[in-house]
Order: C-alpha cells, then structure tokens, then sequence
C-alpha cells in the first residue's frame, strides 16, 4: 500500500488553503510534494521560509554560510536573541520545526558557489534566490538556466524590492537577459552599508512566498516575464515587462517546453 | 520638445533625490534621454557614472539605450538590487 502523503493529524492545519479554490485539495497536495530549495536564510529568506514551512511545502533545502548576528535582528525575523552566533541554517531549522515539524527541513552550511550550484539545484522544483549579493545570484541563476528550474528572485536595497521569475524554460527571461551587468562595488552597497528598512524584507519576502505559493499550485498568473518594483519610502511601484534576449550568453541555448 | 515622467529607483533615486521628475526634452532615444539628464547636474552625473549598470523601462516595458522615445509617456531608470 502507497504511504499516505500527510501525516496522522497533519491535514487540518492546511484548512485555510484547501479553502481557497485556487489551492484547494489538489493544491495542497502539491505543496506536500513539492521540493524547494531556499538561498539565504537572512531578511528575504526568513518571511519566504516561515511561511512555506507554514503552508506545508514537503521538503525544503536551506543554504547560508553564516552565522546569526545582533544587527540581524532588527528584521530576520527566523532568528532570535538566544541564537546569536548560531549557524543560521541552524536557527532558521528550529524554527521551522517549531511553525511546522511535518516539513522536512534540509540545513546546509555553505556558501554557494559555481562548483556546489548545479548539485545544489537539482532535485528540486523551484529555487528561490533570496541571497544578499550579485555574483551569488548570477551563479544560481546559470545553475538554474542549466537545470531549467524555475528561479523566483527578490532583492531588495535599503526602502525598495524587487521580484520576479526568471525561467527561460518556460518563456521568461533569466537574470542575465535582465541585469546582464554586475556594477562595481562602490554602486551597490550592502544592507551593511547603506541601512535597511526593518519590515522591507518581510514585504518583499512574503511577495516572495506568495509567488511560491502560486508557482507550486498552479495558482493565478505568474511573475514571468514580470519584475515588480515597489519603493516603500516614496510608495512608487511599477511592474515592467521583461523578455529573454535571444543572444543572451547564460539561457539562448535554453529551448521553450510547448505548451 | 516633449514632456516625459522619469522616474528613478534605488541608488539612482538616492543620488538624484527625487523619486520621479518631469523632463521637457527633445531626445529622440534613451541614450540621448541619459545625456541631457547628466548634463543636467553633478546629482544627475553620479546616478549615470556607470550607465552599462542601469536599466529602463518605456512605459512600463524594458527596453535598450537605443529605444526611440517618440510618444513615450514615462521612462523609469533603476539598477539590480542586491540585498536580501
């Protein structure tokens, strides 16, 4: 006999989604099912990994080098006082397993990098990039192209963010048909230099996981070929229409599954 | 002349200021768009010291430097973000 999919007692805690038609039982199962793979465990990847671990998503991969610190906390909302100077897969694991501990929650303590990104990716049905530095996006994004994994993508710079989907599988562009250059340093200063707004992560974080959410049901419309922006200091957002460039170096050779 | 919204985000938005400004201009591209705007002042200069790092959006649609803006209503400027 097949192993049942949810766990004695486990299926209530999901009432809110099977409610909704665009989820549903089918929807829910899916989730249950599904494997995401989570880059980053700090501001973008707390709101993003709560509520998957919430919503139930089967398994989830975490990676992250680093370590909790004090200055984390004024917004990674995952961890918490009596962590400081724990791995931050670790943390981010507890309290998982305190949301949700039918959710098996995969730690890995590393730093992602063009060697470990293919193994990394692959097994899994969406890779969310909530890293905190170019270079790092760049190479999951190749990792992902290569994999034809679908890339859901947030980034975020002291009062804005920004989402999308990158999937050039399935018709939308990939990070290097949109930002096909990484600006110097001295452009682009780190949330350690610039500042970041406490409750910004978790806005674009939770955009995140709502897109999530969408992509493993099959819910509404997707981000691809869509990158939002939202500036919360002046309350301006855009949605601009992005596309692949067909002479892309990263995902020209990527060939559309047909629908 | 034509009159267009510009709006900037992120770090161009920090070094120029403002969140959106309107611009009479007689630019029949972007990259002309970009001159005059440089020209304009050394806030404007900074936000374009790296033009290769920053992106634009014709109404709403991510174009080239190249794009013509005939009958554009508003051209937005922002760069990758990078935090998470």
């Amino acid at each position: 006999m097949a192993r049942p999919l949810y766990a004695e007692g486990e299926l209530p805690r999901y009432a809110r989604h099977i409610a909704l038609r665009e989820i549903g039982g089918p929807g829910q199962a899916r989730m249950k099912r599904a494997s995401v793979l989570v880059v980053g465990a700090g501001g973008l990847g707390a709101p993003v990994l709560m509520y998957l671990a919430a919503a139930g998503v089967g398994r989830i991969t975490v990676i992250d080098d680093d370590t909790v610190s004090l200055s984390n906390l004024q917004r990674q909302v995952i961890h918490a006082q009596d962590r400081l100077g724990m791995d931050k897969v670790t943390s981010a694991s507890i309290s998982l397993a305190g949301i949700n501990p039918f959710v098996a929650v995969t730690p890995v303590r590393a730093r992602l990098d063009a060697g470990t990104a293919p193994a990394t990716v692959a097994g899994h049905d969406l890779a969310i990039d909530a890293t905190d530095n170019l270079p790092t996006r760049h190479l999951l994004n190749a990792a992902c192209v290569e994999a034809r994994v679908p890339l859901l993508s947030g980034a975020i710079s002291q009062w804005e963010g920004q989402v999308t989907v990158y999937d050039p599988a399935r018709g939308a562009p990939c990070l290097s048909c949109v930002f096909p250059t990484i600006p110097p340093d001295d452009l682009v200063p780190s949330c350690a230099a610039a500042g970041v707004m406490g409750a910004l992560p978790g806005i674009v974080g939770s955009m995140m996981a709502a897109e999530a959410i969408k992509l493993l049901t099959g819910a509404g419309r997707s981000l691809r070929g869509r990158l939002l922006m939202q500036d919360i200091l002046w309350g301006e957002g855009r949605e601009i229409a992005v596309r692949r460039r067909p002479d892309c170096p990263v995902c020209a050779a990527i060939e559309e599954e047909t629908a | 002349m034509a009159s267009v919204n510009v709006l900037y985000f992120a770090w161009l938005r920090e070094r120029i200021d403002t969140p959106r400004e309107r611009i009479e201009t007689s630019a029949t591209t972007v990259g002309d768009l970009v001159a005059e705007l440089v020209a304009r002042s050394d806030r404007h200069a900074a936000a374009f010291a790296d033009p290769a790092s920053v992106r634009v959006a014709l109404d709403q649609e991510l174009v080239d430097f190249a794009a013509p803006l005939a009958g554009v209503a508003e051209v937005a400027f922002f760069p990758p973000m990078t935090g998470g």
